[in-house]
């Protein structure tokens, strides 16, 4: 009798975990379809490759370049810099404090930061800017990114450059080489897939983050043109589009937000493309 | 053969010399310090920012007693009144809907990509489970003012209000589809996968003979998850919930698209609410023109940053603990 | 008689609070091959490890005491471990190439170590030359002279492991440790390693730590007995296999006992 009442409380719950595992990759499908379905009619070449003209806003001519390539100018200099101290720092972590405590409170503190809310780095920005004496910029917004980027990029290479087989680095460490050369001649090149992932993964969060470019990278309709100057982004193109009262702008919202859709899931194709390429020296 | 060794030697030995070994090792030292230093200022920039926060939101923090800031419902920055109740509850409202709505299905889920799902379907899963938190919140936002926002209105609204409308917290007199349920919904959605990908490598952490010492007494799968797996593994499912309820509380652009965004106190699920996140965003604009106002907004940003902090802290040192080290 | 190339002194090793190694004292014998055997568990790899102060690498361990490489003292204050790595070369029990070319990985040592830009020197085909002689030397050149610049995870297990002893001897070390180097093996390669190892004794001193006594019988003028992280005897092999003065010797060499 309990052996009958045991098998079908497996069954029940095997069944809500089914139905779990489908509503989320169903809310996956549903998002994805719903931004496809309302962003492509609107979706033409003037809108990718025009900047906005005169009265775009009322529903005119014009297209959003201005955001697609302040997105991409944002999320790959605050990449860039991002980049400049995440690589240091991972294999800071796996090279010279490997296991210790304080490589432990690196991480407990870099865990922290990518918790930290985008909106609360927004405003973080803000008060760079108001130390450095600049205006809403597209510096500004590459430093606000940067920070944003940086504890999801040196997290996900620490993770990556964990993986590498202790023997490994003896191996190097055996011939003599120093921790330095190690990290440089092997470690990057074992987990060069795994750094990319990494960067990829950093660029994805930078360019879909609107709550911290909001303050700090100001809007224009034109291409960026100088650090010091605003720089448009995509989904603050999204976003204002979508507050205006024309059916025809917040088509345009809706195939902007396809645009950006479409670059994150790029990134993510190309990122796991990338890895099978890269991963031809890696050692199993 | 061992003649050009024995005549390689003399020359190799010569080159292992003093000068280029000292240089290596100059660098070696130079690269510990310049890694350590980053390091060490990456592990700063959270004292940092609480620091940069504090000194900016000074002023309203010294000019109002902090209950007054807590607990007032008064909004007026015109008049300099700063009560960030209406805030701070919008916050809690929507994260708690959000929390109820997300909990059940995303454990669940875990539960079943960690014990039950062949390798296959794993591997298809993560991955897509993966791009789920990818993708950009004003997407989220997107989503939810084009389905979910029109479903509430059009079809759940009115459901409740037929079946269970006596009840305040289903009451519903607004009109329109955007509020705390609809700011919940979409937040759910959002937190799926950091919960998911938490809880699903903590229960895979529980060691295989545990596993195996249920199932060989003749336990069905589920009486080992249940009784064996979740008692071992629940404090690390609890940080996952409480790392996803702390992104639930952080989440800016999504929600704000959705809530409605009314300063008042909301007494049901289908209330408009103006959660602090949304707070900050839309009124970026006008704040350095208002005494106090920006001081007010930095203020706001310092108590959700000390919440989130918090919270994250508390769990991943839970974490720290149950996930075996790499 | 023999001249000692390393001479070890009053050696302790611990991982963590537990004594791994308690007070070891041999010499090894230049251009000779020494054996450390025993059973497993009683510190063979742990002692092989402090010879080029790898052990350190790994978590909570700690050394004391001397190891002196042709008089000086490895363990000395001032010394610089990669110098110390650099004289002894060493061979893991599982091959690791790393992850980069045939070639590269047998180049990886010296180029690090400045090496080739004095053979180099008005002719840049001298690393070529060395890479080649080192890959003749570990018997691996014929399989893979066409194919030099693939990656080396692509070579066989046996392959990756010759690949290694290229990669160790390019550097040019005096002293060769070899870790259990054909436990990963097919009897075949394992057969080539040994005649290998037999070839380089002339013009290098290798330490050989393994658990078959037959391998030992083989190869080793010179024996180092552990047990239970204590050196129970040490000597010519010789000796220790048909005179040995200790009652656990005997017995181990006699397969009664390990």
């Amino acid at each position: 009798m309990t052996r009958r009442k045991a098998k079908i409380e497996e069954a029940v719950f095997k069944a809500l975990m089914i139905g779990s595992t489908a509503a989320v990759l169903g809310s996956l499908a549903l998002i994805l379809g719903t931004v496809v379905w309302r962003g492509l009619p609107a979706l033409n070449l003037d809108m990718v490759t025009q900047t906005p003209k005169g009265g775009y806003y009322l529903g005119k001519e014009g297209g959003i370049l201005n955001a697609i390539v302040g997105s991409l100018y944002l999320a790959g200099g605050a990449t860039a810099l991002s980049l400049l101290a995440s690589l240091p720092i991972a294999l800071y972590l796996q090279v010279y404090a490997a296991r210790s405590r304080w490589a432990d409170v690196a991480r407990l503190a870099l865990d922290v930061l990518w918790g930290v809310p985008s909106i609360v780095y927004g405003a973080f920005g803000f008060i760079i800017m108001l130390w450095l004496g600049i205006r809403a910029s597209l510096l500004a917004g590459i430093i606000t990114l940067a920070i944003l980027e940086l504890p999801i990029m040196v997290r996900a290479m620490d993770e990556a450059i964990a993986m590498v087989p202790s023997a490994l680095k003896e191996a190097s460490y055996a011939l003599g080489a120093t921790r330095l050369e190690t990290a440089v001649r092997v470690i990057l090149r074992q987990t060069a897939p795994g750094l990319l992932t990494g960067v990829l993964l950093a660029f994805g969060r930078g360019i879909g983050d609107a709550a911290s470019v909001l303050f700090t990278a100001g809007y224009t309709d034109r291409l960026p043109d100088s650090l010091l100057g605003p720089a448009a982004s995509l989904p603050l193109a999204v976003f204002f589009q979508l507050g205006t009262p024309f059916p025809a702008v917040q088509d345009r919202a809706y195939a902007s937000a396809l645009v950006l859709t479409a670059i994150i899931l790029a990134l993510s194709l190309i990122s796991r493309a990338l890895a099978g390429r890269f991963a031809r020296h890696v050692i199993r | 053969m061992q003649a050009i060794r024995t005549w390689l030697s003399p020359l190799i030995r010569a080159r292992r010399s003093a000068p280029r070994q000292a240089g290596r090792r100059r660098r070696e030292r130079w690269a510990r310090r310049f890694m350590g230093a980053l390091t060490l200022g990456t592990v700063l920039l959270v004292p940092l920012l609480a620091a940069a926060l504090v000194v900016r939101a000074w002023p309203i923090l010294a000019a109002r007693p902090l209950s007054e800031l807590l607990f007032s419902t008064d909004w007026h920055p015109l008049k300099g009144q700063f009560g960030f109740y209406p805030f701070i509850m919008g916050t809690l409202w929507v994260t708690a809907v959000a929390m109820i709505i997300a909990v059940p299905p995303s454990l669940l889920t875990a539960i079943f990509l960690a014990e039950y799902a062949p390798e296959r379907l794993r591997a298809v899963a993560k991955p897509l489970i993966d791009l789920l938190a990818g993708i950009p919140s004003v997407v989220y936002g997107v989503w939810g003012m084009l389905t979910v926002v029109p479903a509430i209105e059009r079809y759940i609204a009115p459901a409740v209000q037929g079946s269970l409308g006596a009840v305040p917290l289903f009451r519903s007199d607004n009109p329109t589809g955007y509020g705390v349920l609809a700011g919940g919904v979409v937040l759910a959605v959002m937190v799926f996968p950091s919960i998911i990908a938490v809880a699903e490598e903590v229960v895979r952490a529980v060691p295989d003979g545990l596993r195996d010492a249920s199932l060989a007494l003749g336990a069905t799968r589920w009486q080992t998850v249940r009784n064996v797996v979740m008692r071992r593994a629940w404090p690390g499912v609890a940080a996952a919930v409480i790392l996803g309820l702390s992104r639930a509380l952080g989440e800016t652009m999504a929600v704000l698209m959705v809530v409605g965004n009314m300063p008042r106190v909301p007494g049901s699920i289908f209330d408009a609410a103006y959660p602090l996140t949304a707070l900050i965003a839309n009124n970026y604009g006008e704040m350095m023109s208002i005494p106090l106002y920006d001081a007010a907004l930095l203020a706001a940003a310092l108590i959700l940053l000390l919440i989130v902090v918090g919270f994250n802290i508390a769990s991943r040192l839970v974490l720290i603990r149950l996930t075996p080290a790499k | 008689m023999y001249k000692p190339h390393i001479r070890i002194e009053d050696l302790k090793a611990w991982y963590g609070n537990g004594q791994a190694l308690k007070g070891i004292t041999a010499d090894v014998p230049e251009h000779q091959i020494t054996a450390i055997i025993g059973p497993s568990g009683c510190g063979k790899t742990t002692l092989l490890r402090c010879l080029n102060r790898l052990l350190e690498e790994a978590q909570a361990t700690r050394v004391s005491g001397h190891v002196w490489l042709d008089g000086t003292d490895i363990y000395g204050p001032g010394v610089d471990v990669t110098e110390v790595r650099t004289r002894v070369g060493m061979l893991a029990p599982k091959p690791f190439p790393l992850p980069m070319s045939i070639y590269d990985n047998v180049a990886y040592g010296r180029r690090i170590h400045g090496l080739q830009r004095t053979l180099d020197k008005g002719n840049g085909r001298n690393l070529d030359r060395i890479v080649q002689h080192y890959l003749q030397a570990a018997g691996l050149w014929e399989e893979v002279k066409d194919r030099l610049h693939d990656p080396a995870s692509g070579l066989s297990t046996g392959q990756q492991q010759r690949l290694c002893l290229a990669r160790a001897l390019a550097v040019e070390p005096e002293v060769l440790l070899c870790d259990e180097p054909t436990s990963a093996l097919d009897p075949i390669s394992a057969q080539g390693i040994e005649e290998q190892l037999l070839a380089l004794k002339e013009g290098t001193t290798i330490v050989l730590v393994t658990h078959l006594l037959r391998q030992a019988r083989r190869l080793a003028d010179h024996i180092i007995f552990l047990w239970m992280g204590e050196l129970v005897e040490t000597g010519p092999a010789e000796q220790i296999f048909h005179s040995a003065q200790d009652e656990r010797t005997r017995a181990y060499v006699a397969g009664n006992i390990g």
